[in-house]
């Protein structure tokens, strides 16, 4: 007995749909679960207060300002690193052998795990160049792990750039550098922002890179040389050594809020960003 | 001075190439030695990690990370192929711009924050219903697989969506239901591209640390069963790393080696799949 | 005579694209002052004979190039500064391609990358260009809003009057009327015919009867060789080519 296609079509429906459903359940019995059980805990004290008793009381503050710091560095070095390569990549390449190589090299890069990268991070910045575990090199770690995302997002961006804005700036008698800064960046810089922003949320929410770099002191870090714990980090703590349960919680939600914002900030600017360019 | 710019945003661009062939060096440098001491084959293939005694073998973790890993490829790709063919197929283009977010936006949740509620509420349901220590496989698997669903279906969709119109038209034109194009026709043709998805989310499993470390059990033993507790090498490494000194880091590092390696070849094997055509 | 004096002068020239032969020993000259229209149908050329006196050429790497283009006796390969030659000969496209900025900010585009132009200075070469391209009054009063807002037409005039501002003394016009209603092919007619009592102008078209209304001299390209080139009215009425007088009339192209 065959079964129409029609009726099979509708079951396949059905289970594609549960499928995309249950991932979507998924991710909001996630945020859900970890924002009632913390959120309450989330005052302003909480905020503010430094760190007691090894996270059993106080608040988060120094972990809070470290992760500031921290991403400061990772972009700060990531951030003009990564969209001059996009720039080299989008404009400025012959596609020859070098860039075939740069290519490759970006797209491992992409694929190693933060584990190597702590390891990595450990052995050149801690170790060898003597910062120590600090702030420092956490972020260098950190701004080795984001450059792919930075440099892909942007060269997206710059290629989106209508090939005719070039012709135009060009045949107006612009160098390439110029067509580059007139032209091309001031209508790629949204996308660019994207990728900028997207790599702050993967620094933000990256643990193992940071605990083999930065430590896990709960002082409020005042060099850039001190060892400090970001908020992924002490929320790590706090889980594992099953310290406090509400704090892991209101850590988390914290966490997740951040991220929750600056990803919809990633999106919805990329949204604005192809909406303008329709009207156009 | 447009000479000066042009070296100068090269020499931007070779920094990532810089940056892994850094990384590559200062891994095998530390690791290689005691690989080579231990003799290569030991090292892989021994089950005996006997840190104080000086004998390294990191089978078990290896044991550890397949396992973890194929349990979360059986259940995440199969969820996250039916996810994107039914994003890219069958809903309207306006609902896939939020759902498709929506379900990146998984990718954004910190790895710890899986391994907290996976600690917090799977893996007590495991342990209640199945027995063991909760803190197992079965666990692994589940979270694992949560967290490389974006990856899976953000490269499928695109595969898909990659597919020439004129396939899919072709087959509705012959009578066909859009189920029967998608899966004869539009999945067919999307298969390289869906694979590379596949190698990439294979990439992440192996590669994740936190969360493993969290629900994994962290057993130095050869499973038996899916509610066992295992080890995997990145648990291993990160766990052990605070307190080895001398030969033991090298061997942590050594694993490191290891990583790496089936990391990148893992990374060809999906560059080399996504450029082939259907 | 003035007239006669060649401004630019293009010998044996081949333009190539990889395999595919664009210009095939093509040698002209363009009289200072003069409209010189060429026609032609599609792919015979014409582009690639504009970008090789610009240059844009350049900026395809698969591209060959043979022959010799001199501009006032110089050539054109021989500028040591190619941004130089691209600000003397101004170039304007089939397409209006107005960059995603106000009006005004459009027209300055081009001066400002030599220099940071004062804001008075910046005034009146906004007001001089509109004018002279047709467009002055009725995008007088709203400067700073966006030219993507303007219509086809006003794009394309915004787009000579940004061409101006650098004072080209060459202008080429690359099918410029191609997506445009009478009305507006009408008013950039209007604008080149007065144009070139400064400058040189190069208009390319599809269109015959445009290239007899708007040009001095007409020259015929076909498959990439210059099959002709005479005064406008001897190519319409009496061409001394078989192949002219077939594509004027309308028997192919």
């Amino acid at each position: 007995m065959r079964i129409a296609p029609s009726i099979t079509q509708k079951i396949a429906k059905f289970m594609l749909f549960a499928a995309c459903a249950s991932a979507i359940a998924a991710l909001l019995f996630v945020i859900g679960f970890v924002l009632v059980g913390g959120l309450q805990n989330v005052t302003w004290a909480f905020l503010t207060e430094p760190i007691l008793d090894m996270g059993r009381g106080g608040g988060i503050l120094p972990a809070i300002v470290g992760t500031i710091l921290m991403v400061f560095v990772a972009i700060g070095i990531a951030a003009p690193l990564g969209v001059a390569s996009a720039i080299y990549l989008a404009e400025y390449t012959l596609e020859g052998k070098a860039t075939q190589t740069i290519r490759f090299g970006i797209n491992c890069l992409a694929g190693v795990p933060s584990i190597i990268f702590g390891l990595f991070g450990f052995i050149l910045f801690v170790v060898i160049m003597g910062f120590g575990w600090s702030i420092l090199s956490g972020g260098l770690s950190l701004a080795a792990m984001i450059l792919p995302t930075v440099i892909r997002t942007a060269e997206e961006a710059l290629r989106s750039v209508p090939q005719n804005y070039r012709d135009v700036a060009a045949s107006l008698g612009a160098t390439r550098w110029q067509v580059v800064t007139r032209a091309v960046l001031p209508y790629a810089l949204p996308g660019i922002l994207t990728g900028v922003i997207l790599g702050i949320g993967r620094s933000i929410e990256e643990t193992a890179v940071v605990i083999f770099t930065a430590g896990s002191a709960v002082q409020m870090p005042t060099s850039l040389f001190d060892s400090a714990r970001t908020m992924a980090v002490h929320f790590y703590i706090l889980a594992r050594e099953g310290v406090s349960n509400e704090n892991a919680y209101a850590t988390a939600s914290i966490l997740i809020l951040t991220i929750l914002i600056i990803n919809i900030t990633a999106y919805t600017m990329m949204h604005r960003l192809m909406r303008g360019r329709r009207a156009a | 001075m447009d000479r000066i710019i042009s070296k100068l945003l090269f020499f931007a661009a070779c920094s990532s190439i810089a940056i892994l062939a850094l990384i590559a060096l200062f891994i095998f440098k530390e690791g290689v030695p005691i690989m080579v001491k231990s003799g290569l084959g030991n090292f892989l293939f021994s089950q005996d990690w006997s840190p104080l005694e000086g004998r390294f073998g990191i089978l078990t973790f290896m044991v550890g990370s397949l396992w973890i890993t194929a349990g979360s490829l059986v259940l995440g790709v199969p969820l996250g192929v039916a996810c994107a063919v039914f994003l890219a197929v069958f809903v309207h283009r306006r609902a896939a711009m939020i759902l498709k977010p929506a379900i990146e936006l998984l990718a954004g949740i910190p790895s710890v924050v899986y391994g907290f509620l996976g600690v917090m509420w799977l893996a007590p349901i495991i342990r209640e219903r199945f027995g063991g220590p909760g803190l197992s496989i079965l666990a692994a698997s589940c979270v694992l697989a949560i967290m490389i669903l974006p990856t899976i279906v953000s490269v499928s969709i695109d595969a898909i969506q990659a597919v020439p119109r004129s396939y899919r038209e072709g087959s509705l034109a012959l009578g066909a239901t859009e189920w029967q194009t998608a899966w004869r026709v539009t999945l067919p043709a999307a298969r390289s591209g869906i694979l590379a998805g596949v190698i990439l989310g294979m990439g992440r499993a192996v590669g994740e640390t936190m969360a493993v470390i969290m629900i994994s059990g962290n057993a130095t033993q050869i499973p038996h069963s899916i509610f066992d507790s295992v080890r995997t090498l990145t648990a291993n490494i990160a766990i052990e790393m605070g307190y080895a000194v001398g030969e033991h880091r090298e061997a942590l590092f050594a694993t490191g080696v290891v990583l790496f390696f089936f990391i990148m070849i893992l990374n060809v094997v999906a560059l080399r799949v996504s450029r082939r055509k259907f | 005579m003035s007239a006669d004096r060649v401004k630019i002068a293009i010998r044996d020239l081949n333009v190539g694209f990889g395999d595919v032969e664009a210009l095939k020993g093509v040698s002209l000259d363009v009289r200072l002052n003069e409209v010189l229209s060429i026609i032609g149908p599609a792919n015979s050329g014409k582009s690639s004979l504009l970008m090789a006196i610009n240059r844009m050429i350049d900026r395809f790497p698969e591209a060959s190039l043979s022959g010799s283009v001199k501009i006032d006796g110089v050539e054109v390969s021989g500028f040591r500064n190619v941004e130089d030659l691209r600000r003397r000969v101004g170039m304007v496209y089939a397409m209006p391609i107005p960059l995603p900025m106000s009006i005004r900010e459009n027209i300055l585009f081009g001066p400002g990358f030599m220099k940071r132009v004062k804001r008075s200075e910046g005034d009146s070469i906004v007001e001089s260009t509109l004018k002279a391209a047709y467009l002055w009054d009725e995008v007088k009063d709203r400067l700073g809003s966006s030219a993507m807002a303007l219509s086809g037409g006003q794009q394309q005039r915004l787009c000579i009057a940004r061409t101006l501002a650098t004072n080209p003394e060459i202008i080429m016009f690359d099918e410029p009327c191609s997506g445009l209603d009478p009305i507006s092919t009408a008013k950039v007619e209007d604008a080149i015919k007065e144009l070139k009592n400064d400058r040189t102008i190069i208009f390319v078209t599809n269109n015959t009867k445009q290239a007899a209304r708007v040009g001095d001299r007409t020259a015929f390209l076909l498959m990439g060789e210059l099959v002709e080139v005479d005064d406008t009215a001897k190519i319409f009425t009496n061409p001394s080519d078989n192949r002219t007088e077939e594509y004027v009339s309308g028997k192919f192209g």
